[in-house]
């Protein structure tokens, strides 16, 4: 009896948490804070990030660009690769007139080993030195801040190795997500409409 | 759900504290006066800090639900409150801090049922003041305990404090400590009890089982399976790295409850069985 008042515990869980899937937008438009951001903007987030070439820098200097972020770590010899290969392959189906419009975004996970240097080794390595792309750290607190935003998980497994799970976003010029495209190798039709539909509102053509 | 209890009880007393800012407040005449504050404060801090005492936790290895069974984890020796923020605990924190009062943080940080058992931003109406804060969001409970100077325990540390049972550091094979939180997860309305009728463990501290889940610094780190995310398909595509759990492999349900709990959340999702407590690092001459 108590197994099965368990197994529909456990049941209910799981239903609860498949409701939740792939938040989108929220209810209803900002209210005026002291900026024009939406509530759920994540350039509301503190915290300062480096990019490849060391320049500090602020989420919120994002604003205006359509965002698509995944995160990695430049030791990854399982998924990180496929994740590369899927933005790259985003990047390419996207078509050109709004290329400028879109910022690829490759946040580390392990800033403790992606330096600057290594990032923008690793860039070169992935032939990614285009300005469309950036890979960027911050500190390990604001990391994991972002990522429980995005709602990635990852864990740091032995000093190399870390457990994350392989989701790439798409942020509004606002800084709001709008889909999330979950696991490797998905079908890319649903990130590219998504990002296309952003780069529409952006008003510079 | 709240008319299970009186309301209006207010146990609350002056703490010690008090006490300490009147001394503050005199004139620090000298060196030796300041070290006798400091000394005092340090003093009154370990004996009457507010939500009780820190515990020292040793640092040691143990086996997690999760991961390779190569693996143990080191977890290093951490403080961690002897008892869950109360929602009077908490309504000191959102006076000082109003930001954090129940209408104000943005929908980034908070969901809609934020603090949703008070009356009022300050106003705790018939929620227990000395009961578990519940209906704050990941990002609450880390302001909060970065405004108490501490920080959220980790998942690992939690974990290994709260596999401790009445008698041993290491309780998960008695059948007692699962007995203790298997009828716990099947009691109704345990979030409305004060803190300390819960679990007291080896070490001292209390209801790490018995009244709320709590906050973990890391709560999103374990990936349980696709499930708790994807409705049911099981999607290994979604791992990268090392092993997620698969269900045959569970010998601990309680914790496994915990962790699909855990992994069903987002940092701004609140619920009402859902609390923290605050830990800190054991700095080499505290010990």
């Amino acid at each position: 009896m108590k197994q099965l008042l368990f197994l529909t515990a456990i049941y209910v869980f799981l239903a609860t948490a498949c409701q939740n899937e792939q938040s989108v937008h929220s209810d209803d438009p900002a209210t005026a804070e002291e900026t024009s951001l939406p509530e759920m903007s994540v350039y509301h987030l503190p915290g300062t990030w480096t990019n490849q070439d060391g320049q500090e820098f602020e989420l919120k200097e994002l604003k205006g660009k359509v965002l698509v972020m995944v995160m990695i770590y430049t030791t990854c010899k399982a998924a990180c690769p496929r994740l590369i290969a899927d933005m790259r392959r985003i990047e390419e189906l996207v078509p050109e007139k709004y290329g400028d419009d879109v910022q690829y975004i490759m946040v580390s996970i392990d800033p403790e080993t992606d330096t600057p240097e290594r990032l923008k080794s690793f860039a070169a390595e992935n032939d990614m030195t285009d300005k469309r792309w950036m890979f960027i750290r911050s500190t390990p607190e604001y990391t994991r801040e972002f990522a429980t935003v995005l709602a990635v998980n990852y864990k740091r497994i032995s000093p190399m190795d870390f457990s994350h799970s392989n989701i790439i976003s798409v942020f509004d010029p606002q800084g709001e997500m709008v889909y999330q495209q979950e696991g490797l190798d998905a079908k890319h039709e649903k990130t590219i409409k998504n990002i296309v539909e952003q780069a529409k509102k952006i008003g510079n053509r | 759900m709240f008319e299970l209890y009186e309301a209006g009880m207010n146990l609350k007393g002056n703490r010690p504290q008090n006490a300490l800012i009147l001394i503050l407040n005199s004139k620090v005449r000298s060196m030796r006066n300041l070290f006798l504050i400091v000394f005092i404060s340090l003093l009154v801090n370990a004996t009457y800090g507010q939500g009780g005492d820190m515990i020292v936790i040793e640092g040691g290895s143990y086996m997690p639900l999760y991961g390779d069974s190569e693996n143990e984890v080191q977890v290093t020796a951490f403080r961690l409150d002897q008892y869950p923020v109360t929602n009077a605990d908490y309504l000191d924190f959102v006076r000082d801090q109003k930001e954090w009062q129940k209408d104000n943080p943005i929908k980034l940080y908070v969901d809609e049922a934020y603090l949703n058992h008070w009356a009022s931003p300050l106003d705790l109406g018939d929620a227990l003041p000395e009961a578990a804060v519940t209906n704050v969001s990941w990002f609450a409970a880390k302001a909060y305990c970065a405004w108490k100077g501490k920080r959220l325990p980790t998942l690992d540390e939690w974990e290994y404090a709260a596999m401790a049972g009445e008698n041993a550091t290491d309780a998960r094979t008695l059948e007692e400590y699962n007995q203790y939180i298997l009828s716990w997860y099947e009691t109704a309305h345990t979030h409305l009890n004060p803190v300390g009728t819960g679990m007291k463990n080896v070490y001292g501290i209390y209801d790490l089982h018995g009244l709320v889940w709590e906050w973990t610094y890391d709560f999103s780190s374990v990936l349980l399976s696709s499930e708790s995310r994807q409705g049911g398909n099981s999607d290994n595509n979604l791992f990268c790295g090392a092993s997620a759990i698969g269900a045959t492999d569970l010998m601990d349900y309680a914790a496994f409850m915990r962790y699909a709990f855990r992994s069903s959340m987002k940092a701004r999702y609140t619920s009402r069985n859902l609390g923290f407590r605050c830990a800190e690092d054991v700095k080499d001459n505290q010990q």
